[in-house]
């Protein structure tokens, strides 16, 4: 699977629910199996994109954390 | 498809100062973003929240375990809690403007979206906003005098919606 993403979405210095909803946003554009590359810095959205990845049933191939920002890579179902 | 597509949030949103507006607007605007479907009825002092132009403040002197910071300066003095006395808040004219005013500006500084925002989102994804109509008759408005997406209605009218609900809110 190519996990490239060519999407990205800078959420970086908003807190809840502006991450989710500039997610939401974003993911609506993209096509089923694309990548969104997402850059937050609220801590809670670590929970949060796994939740609403979850009921959405997006997939989460990957979040990690590099000096205090959140990177998540979200495929569209 | 997503498992939340047949599910539905109903609030009642009863309190207009701002600590109290943001739960049914940042509710409301994220379970659209997650696909559910939502109603949210303003009544007595949740009603002003649906008023063109939204006038909402803090009011310290009866949330006394507010934390008191300031939005501005060196970090240490943007992390003391200052103490502020109940009787002191309560009796200062123009205390709670002041607060409103720096709590905005800390929200502003911490990325938080404002009530207008959050509300503007809950617009234009559909969110159902029902205004009271015994409210409006109590303190005087019309529709008029609210946002242009707002339906009227009473306890029946929630009801109906509410009964059908898989989360059903008291704010």
């Amino acid at each position: 699977m190519n996990r490239e993403s060519h999407h990205e979405l800078d959420c970086k210095g908003l807190s809840c629910p502006l991450p989710i909803l500039k997610t939401r946003k974003a993911m609506d554009a993209l096509s089923s199996g694309d990548i969104l590359k997402i850059l937050c810095t609220d801590p809670g959205s670590i929970n949060d994109m796994s939740s609403w990845s979850n009921s959405m049933g997006h997939i989460i191939l990957s979040s990690d954390e590099e000096d205090g920002t959140y990177i998540y890579l979200i495929q569209k179902k | 498809m997503g498992k939340n597509k047949n599910r539905r949030m109903a609030i009642i949103a009863s309190k207009g100062t701002l600590d109290w507006a943001y739960p049914p607007f940042i509710l409301a605007s994220t379970a659209v973003a997650m696909d559910m479907e939502v109603g949210v009825f303003f009544t007595f002092y949740g009603l002003t929240l649906l008023k063109e132009k939204i006038e909402a403040k803090v009011a310290p002197h009866t949330n006394p375990a507010m934390p008191m910071k300031m939005p501005f300066g060196p970090k240490g003095f943007q992390d003391f809690d200052w103490p502020m006395p109940n009787l002191l808040m309560g009796n200062m004219p123009g205390f709670e403007t002041v607060a409103t005013s720096l709590m905005k500006k800390t929200f502003k500084n911490k990325g938080v979206a404002t009530i207008e925002e959050l509300r503007s989102i809950c617009q234009d994804t559909g969110v159902k906003l029902i205004g009271c109509q015994m409210t409006m008759d109590v303190f005087g408005f019309s529709k008029e005098d609210f946002i242009a997406s707002v339906d009227i209605g009473g306890a029946a009218t929630f009801l109906d919606f509410a009964a059908d609900a898989d989360i059903q809110l008291f704010i």
